[in-house]
Formats: structure tokens, C-alpha cells, sequence
């Protein structure tokens, strides 16, 4: 029947489970993959392009759209990048409050991510879940900055506005409920064999390929390197808080179901620790109106929810920078997708897509 | 040409009765899958923390009108490159299929199309596998990789699980030693005990088979949205893609009314022979009562006056209903259209509770990989149901023996039930031995089946 020839199918741009508009080649035997290309681009923006022409503060919404599951990790890592081409430092307070917001987005990434990698693997029930929690989480943006997706939370030098007055009582209500939903998801699917059979063995990438790839994130760690920019080159308020760095052994899929569902639970703890002790002062370091970084060139990364989002910066002395670089981590995490996908069955495409968790508006940017 | 009227007028007249229901099922059934999709998605709705369908009607029950309308309506494409005749003749094949299997069906001792064919259980069973055609043309006349592959998989499921299926029914005919629908009711009233107690692993086996020759979530691969797309579905549009829909529905009451006629005593209430427990006939005349009363609550509740027009009116139906069932068990005159009245509320009833299982494991539980699906059908579900019937069979040899009949049959298929259980957890433990994975290096024919 099939088993004879090669079969070149399309996987999107428009399919259910490419999660945006990538669009993967699969070279077929019968239902096994013998080869795949990803086909990328169809959401470029020109996002760096844009960065030329415009100044310092006005280019920040736009890191926003890049992972716009995961705005307010993108705002930080430019804000910050930003900042150490001023030298200038935000305050205890404005780097406090960031730590829980960048932290509540990893919590609603993560969540975006576990609904639609289950719904993929045929669970419909988790999405509505994991949406139910991420939609608390919107609301807590939603009050400090009046927006929930694409919020531009913060700016250059520190924030612009002050923790709302039931800041801390939201935050700590979620995380307070968010432990027992945790459990929650993890009775649908941790222990559930059609989930271990899906997941198990599937798309693995060892430790060695995956530093080769340059992969970084859950994936990354999922591998069983224990590297977290949160650790190694702590930014933001990081240094302060205890909190563990899971690794997986095998690097699969489901190993990065593991390590992505500890993530949440961790993020939890730092959000508790950070609440309790939000220093008072002022939210905003002394940066001026216009913006003339002195000429240089910087590179600043920090762990987004997807792995290190890394900015890189050249100055020229004007109001807009010379040159802005962006690593976006979907971008590079997708390129070991042909590695993981080999010698699997078409079902396991969508399993593997899933579990890289990209973002098509980062790769493509 | 008068030869003919004759002719024709002889027939009416002989088969009237089978036409009318045959015409009342084309018609009605659309409207039933219809409401099976809406109870579908309400039922979803619950379990994931949502409303569900809110808009159209009161809660949404005038949903898969809308729907309906909507899928007539909408343009009739047909791809450039597709087979044009077969691509039109497939869907209608498939939904041939599923209704013809229907007319079968006993629903209560009273309505049956096909009245008392002594192929009963066989003529349902393989009628609605010739669905199957339906779905490999729709797949290759699409002339797309997606539904090429959905054909694929389903017709190499079908095939398989439908091994499985018929072993299982099989198991529960030896109790019987009859294809005759109405007969095998009969018996388990005679007996006293539905199948499903005497043969509980051919209950299981068919279960299964059942969830995946219907291509229902966790084996639903054909369609499996988030890999192909639609599966063989994927061309299809608007009315023909409704006709699979309803073809798949109506399959799903095939399989439910097949299990719920071999294994719980079809039409039969529960425990039908012990006269003490007649109480249990106020049962149904009460659920639909208070249906009808809670929707009388609701009626304030509703936004406008139509929508409580609307519920008034639902209320007055399962009014109704509700005096149609209760008459027979209290007014005298009625009594003989008791079997009839109730029989068919009991087997709907039980039929329902079969489909709300399928719908929970969907709401429930991931997807199978293809070559797993394969090898829990023929690795597992296919040797457990085997041996099953060799062991039932011993059993009925053994109570032949000593003269068991009714509730007493327990004692001999019990240890034959404990003991495919055993051989059924041998089987897991071999595969688990064998390793969960499948060697990638293997010749990947799947469908070799």
C-alpha cells in the first residue's frame, strides 16, 4: 500500500495543532517520519527592522508581540537589556514587582502550553482548565496595567505604575488556589498509561544535541542540563529567592511534561516568597525623558518561559538603537525539531511540536 | 401497468407498518443525532467548567436546528481534483449503511423494522460494517494526503477491532444459541440475568471493539483533529459532511442498541422477573415528570418571553411523556401497551447510558497512537476474546451438567470470568516485558491488518 513509496505531506500553515502558522514538510513511510522541514516566516514582522526606526522607549510594545503568550518575560529582557546599556540599575521595589509578574506569566505560558500539547495529544478536557487558572492570572495583569495579553508592563529604568492596593492579596490567592489545581491536571495525566504511551520515548534529545542545537528552556533542562538563567546570571530580584531547578533524565516528551508542571510549581513558591517582602521606594530609577544610550553594544538574556530570550543591543549615541538583535528562544528550540521527529509516526509530529512549545510570532518575528 | 398497482397496493398493504417506521427513522433520527451532539457538548461543557451551547433557545435547545440549517445551506464544494461520483456516492454509502443497520433494531418488543429475521444480531452487525466503504471511498475520492491516511487507519481499525467485536458477541450468543434480536431478549428474560453478568469479559471485549469501530475518542485516529486534520472528513463540507456525521452517530446507536440488546437484556426493565420490585415501573413516569416540573421552575428564569414560551412547551412534552409512560402501570385499560411504552423507555434509556460512557471516556482521556491501537487490538482484544469464548463455552458445557439455569449459571461463568481476567493480565504483562515502545527500526505496516 503506502509502505512503498514516499509520501511528502503538508502540515500547515493551516492546521489544528501547528499552533500558529508553521508549516512542516513530513517526508512519510507509511505513518513514519523519514524526514521533515519546517518551513518558517509566514508571521515576519521585521521586528528588528522596526527597532532602527524607532527610539528606545517606543520600540518596547513591540517585543511584546514576539511571544505574545509570554509578553511581559519579552518586556523584561528588553527593559533590562536596555538599562545595562544606560547603566542604570531599577530599585529594589520595581525589580520585586517584575520578579512576580514575569513569574505569574511563566505560571500562564506554561498553562497555554500543557491545555494545547494535551488537547494535541486528543485530552480536551485540561485546556479548559489550565485556561480557567491563566484567565486569574490575566485578571491580575489586567488590574495593573489594564492590559492582559500584549501588556507592556514595564518601562526603561523601572515601572511606570505602582503595585495596585490588592496587588499582593491577588497574587497570593492564586497561588494559593493554584496548588490544588495543579494536582488537578496531574490526576488527569501524570499517571494516565495512553498519556505515558504518547509521551514516553517520544522525540527524544540528549543532553549532548541539545547543547549542540544551542536548545535552552524546559527543553533544554528536560535533557537533564541544569541550566537556568535564573541561576546562573540572576537578573531582576532573583538572587533573593529559594527556588529548585528541575531536571529530566531522558529528555522526552514527557520528560518535558515533568519539568515544565515542576516550573509551575516552583514559580508558585517564588511568587509566595516575593509577596512577602515587597521593599518600599521608589518604582522608577532617574533616566530621562529622551533616551541617548552612550555607543556600545550589550547583550542581556533572561529566562523566559520558552528558554533564554536574549537581546542584543548597539548603540550609536543617538535616540534609536543602531541595531537590535533578538534570540528568540522558539526560534532556536525549533530547529531540533528534525532530530526529534525522526523514526516517529505522524501522531507524534504533533506531540513534539507541542512539546517544544513555540511561539510562531517569536520564530518568525 | 394495473398488474403493477396491484402489485404495489399488495405490498403497502402487507408492509405498511415496517415502511411507516422505516420512513419515521430517516426522518426522526437527524433530529435524535442532532440532540446526541447537543447532550454531547452540554455534557462537555460540564466536565470542562464552561456553559456550553447558550444562544439558540433556552439553554441552547434549539442548537442543532441552527446547525442543521446551517449545514443545508452552506456551498456545496467538491474538490477540482476529486472522483466526482465517488466523492458524492460515499457519504450516502455511509449513511446508507448506518440506517439500514437501524431497521434491525428492536426497540421494545413492538418496534422493529425488520420484523423477527432470523439473522438478527449478523444482518445489524454487518450492515453497518459495510459503512466502512463509505468512508475508504470518501478518503481516496478526496484525492488529499490527510484523508487518504483517515481512510486508511479507519478501514484498518474496522477490520480489526471488528475481529474482536464478533468474538465478543459471539461469547454472549452461546447463551442463547439464537441470531434473533427478539428471541435473545426473550431469553435473558427467561433466565432472569442479562448477559452482561453471565459473560462480563465479552461485555468488556465489546466495549472496547465497540469505542473503536465507531472511531470515538481514545480510538478516534481517523479523525484524530489534531493530526489529520478531519481525517476522511477533510474535503467534505456542509451537507456531506453532515451525512458522516449522522452516519457516525446513527453507528454509535447501532453499537449501544446492539450491546444493550445482547448484554442488558434490551428492552427488559431491571430484575423484569422479580414481581416486588414493580415498583421500579413508576420510575420512568416520575424522571420525565420531574424533568417537566423543573422546567416550570426555569420558565422565570428565562430572558424573554418566547424563550419561555419555549420551556413551557418542553415542559408540557415531558407532561406528556410523562402520563404515556404512566398509564399503563396505573390505569387497567392501558395495560396491555405496557411492554411496548416501557420496553422502549428502558432500552433508550440504557442505550443513553451507553453513549454517556462514550462521551465521558472522550472528555476524559488522550488519544492512542496509532500502532498502540493496533496492538491493544490485536495483541490483547483479540486473544482475550477467543479465549473468552472457549471458557464461556466450557462453562455452559459445565452448567449443562449439573442442570444450572438463570442466576445459578453465575457459579460456573464466574470462574470462567476469573479466569480470562487472569489470562487478560498474562497478556499486559507480556507486552509490558516486550517493552512499551515499538523498535523504530520495524517495518512500519500498519495497516496490514
Amino acid at each position: 500500500m503506502l509502505g512503498a513509496d514516499e509520501l511528502v505531506i503538508n502540515m500547515g500553515p493551516q492546521h489544528p495543532s501547528t499552533h500558529g502558522v508553521l508549516r512542516v514538510k513530513l517526508k512519510l513511510d507509511g505513518e513514519r517520519v523519514i524526514g521533515s522541514e519546517c518551513i518558517i516566516g509566514y508571521l515576519h514582522r521585521g521586528v528588528e527592522k522596526i527597532a532602527e526606526n524607532r527610539t528606545y522607549q517606543q520600540f518596547a510594545p513591540y517585543v511584546d508581540r514576539m511571544d505574545y503568550v509570554a509578553a511581559v518575560s519579552s518586556g523584561l529582557g528588553y527593559c533590562e537589556a536596555i538599562e545595562k546599556l544606560l547603566m542604570v540599575e531599577a530599585p529594589p521595589r520595581a525589580r520585586v514587582i517584575r520578579t512576580i509578574l514575569t513569574e505569574l506569566q511563566r505560571i500562564a505560558s506554561h498553562l497555554l502550553w500543557l491545555g494545547t500539547h494535551a488537547l494535541d495529544i486528543g485530552a480536551l478536557t485540561p485546556l479548559f482548565y489550565c485556561f480557567r487558572e491563566r484567565e486569574e492570572i490575566l485578571k491580575i495583569f489586567e488590574k495593573y496595567c489594564g492590559a492582559r495579553l500584549t501588556t507592556h508592563a514595564f518601562r526603561i529604568g523601572g515601572l511606570q505604575y505602582e503595585a495596585h492596593d490588592t496587588f499582593e492579596k491577588d497574587v497570593e490567592r492564586f497561588c494559593k488556589d493554584f496548588e490544588s489545581r495543579i494536582v488537578e491536571y496531574e490526576t488527569l495525566l501524570t499517571q494516565n498509561r495512553i498519556w505515558i504511551g504518547r509521551t514516553k520515548g517520544v522525540g527524544i534529545l540528549t543532553a549532548a544535541d541539545a547543547i549542540a542545537f544551542g536548545v535552552t528552556g524546559p527543553v533544554l533542562r528536560a535533557s537533564g542540563v541544569k541550566w537556568d538563567i535564573r541561576k546562573a546570571m540572576p537578573y531582576a530580584a532573583y538572587d533573593q529567592y529559594k527556588f529548585e531547578i528541575p531536571v529530566g533524565t531522558t529528555g522526552d516528551t514527557y520528560d518535558r511534561y515533568l519539568v515544565r508542571m515542576e516550573e509551575m510549581r516552583q514559580s508558585r513558591l517564588i511568587c509566595l516568597q516575593a509577596i512577602e517582602n515587597i521593599p518600599t521606594g521608589p518604582i522608577m530609577a532617574k533616566v530621562g525623558k529622551v533616551l541617548k544610550p552612550p555607543p556600545g553594544e550589550v547583550y542581556h538574556a533572561i529566562e523566559a518561559p520558552k528558554g533564554e530570550i536574549g537581546y542584543y543591543v548597539v548603540s550609536d549615541g543617538t535616540v534609536m538603537p543602531y541595531r537590535v538583535h533578538i534570540r528568540p528562544p522558539s526560534f532556536i528550540n525549533l530547529q531540533a525539531f528534525d532530530r526529534m521527529v525522526r523514526g516517529h509516526l505522524v501522531a507524534d509530529v504533533v506531540a513534539i511540536i507541542g512539546t517544544i512549545d513555540i511561539v510562531l510570532g517569536e520564530v518568525d518575528r | 401497468m394495473n398488474a403493477l398497482f396491484q402489485a404495489t397496493i399488495e405490498f403497502l398493504k402487507a408492509f405498511w407498518a415496517p415502511l411507516l417506521c422505516g420512513v419515521a427513522i430517516v426522518a426522526i433520527l437527524p433530529l435524535v443525532v442532532g440532540y446526541i451532539v447537543l447532550v454531547e457538548r452540554k455534557l462537555m461543557a460540564d466536565m470542562q467548567a464552561r456553559l456550553g451551547p447558550m444562544r439558540v433557545g433556552p439553554h441552547g435547545l434549539l442548537q442543532p436546528i441552527a446547525d442543521a440549517v446551517k449545514l443545508l445551506i452552506k456551498e456545496d464544494i467538491i474538490p477540482d481534483d476529486a472522483d466526482k461520483l465517488v466523492f458524492w456516492l460515499a457519504p450516502v454509502l455511509s449513511v446508507g449503511a448506518a440506517l439500514l443497520s437501524l431497521a434491525g433494531l428492536a426497540i421494545g418488543p413492538a418496534f422493529q423494522i425488520a420484523q423477527d429475521i432470523n439473522i438478527g444480531i449478523l444482518f445489524v452487525v454487518g450492515v453497518s460494517a459495510l459503512g466502512i466503504f463509505g468512508i475508504v471511498l470518501g478518503g481516496w475520492a478526496s484525492n488529499s494526503h490527510y484523508s487518504l491516511m483517515g481512510a486508511l487507519r479507519s478501514s484498518a481499525q474496522l477490520v480489526s477491532y471488528e475481529t474482536a467485536a464478533g468474538m465478543a458477541l459471539v461469547s454472549a450468543l452461546l447463551f442463547t444459541g439464537t441470531l434473533n434480536i427478539k428471541s435473545i431478549v426473550e431469553a435473558q428474560s427467561k433466565e432472569g440475568i442479562w448477559f452482561v453478568l453471565l459473560a462480563p469479559v465479552a461485555f468488556f471485549c465489546y466495549l472496547v471493539a465497540s469505542i473503536a469501530e465507531t472511531n470515538r475518542a481514545p480510538f478516534d485516529l481517523p479523525e484524530a483533529e489534531s493530526e489529520l486534520v478531519a481525517g476522511y472528513m477533510t474535503e467534505f463540507s456542509g451537507f456531506r459532511w453532515s451525512l458522516y456525521f449522522l452516519a457516525e452517530y446513527a453507528n454509535m446507536i447501532v453499537v449501544a442498541s446492539v450491546a444493550t440488546t445482547l448484554f442488558l437484556g434490551g428492552w427488559l426493565r431491571p430484575f423484569a422477573s422479580v414481581s416486588w420490585l414493580n415498583v421500579l415501573d413508576f420510575l420512568p413516569p416520575l424522571l420525565i415528570l420531574a424533568i417537566g416540573a423543573y422546567c416550570i421552575v426555569r420558565v422565570p428564569k428565562q430572558p424573554t418571553r418566547v424563550q419561555q414560551m419555549f420551556m413551557l412547551a418542553v415542559a408540557g412534552l415531558c407532561f406528556v411523556l410523562g402520563l404515556v409512560l404512566l398509564a399503563p402501570v396505573v390505569v387497567p385499560v392501558a395495560k396491555p401497551f405496557y411492554s411496548g411504552i416501557h420496553g422502549g423507555f428502558w432500552f433508550i434509556f440504557k442505550v443513553s447510558l451507553y453513549i454517556y460512557f462514550f462521551m465521558w471516556l472522550r472528555f476524559t482521556i488522550p488519544r492512542y497512537r496509532f500502532d498502540q491501537l493496533m496492538r491493544l487490538g490485536w495483541h490483547f482484544l483479540i486473544p482475550l476474546s477467543i479465549i473468552n469464548v472457549l471458557l464461556v463455552g466450557v462453562a455452559l458445557i459445565a452448567g449443562a451438567y449439573f442442570h444450572l439455569q438463570g442466576w445459578g449459571l453465575l457459579l460456573v461463568t464466574t470462574p470462567a470470568a476469573v479466569i480470562a481476567l487472569v489470562v487478560a493480565l498474562l497478556i499486559l504483562a507480556a507486552e509490558k516485558s516486550r517493552g512499551a515502545r515499538p523498535d523504530q527500526t520495524a517495518a512500519s505496516d500498519f495497516y496490514a491488518g
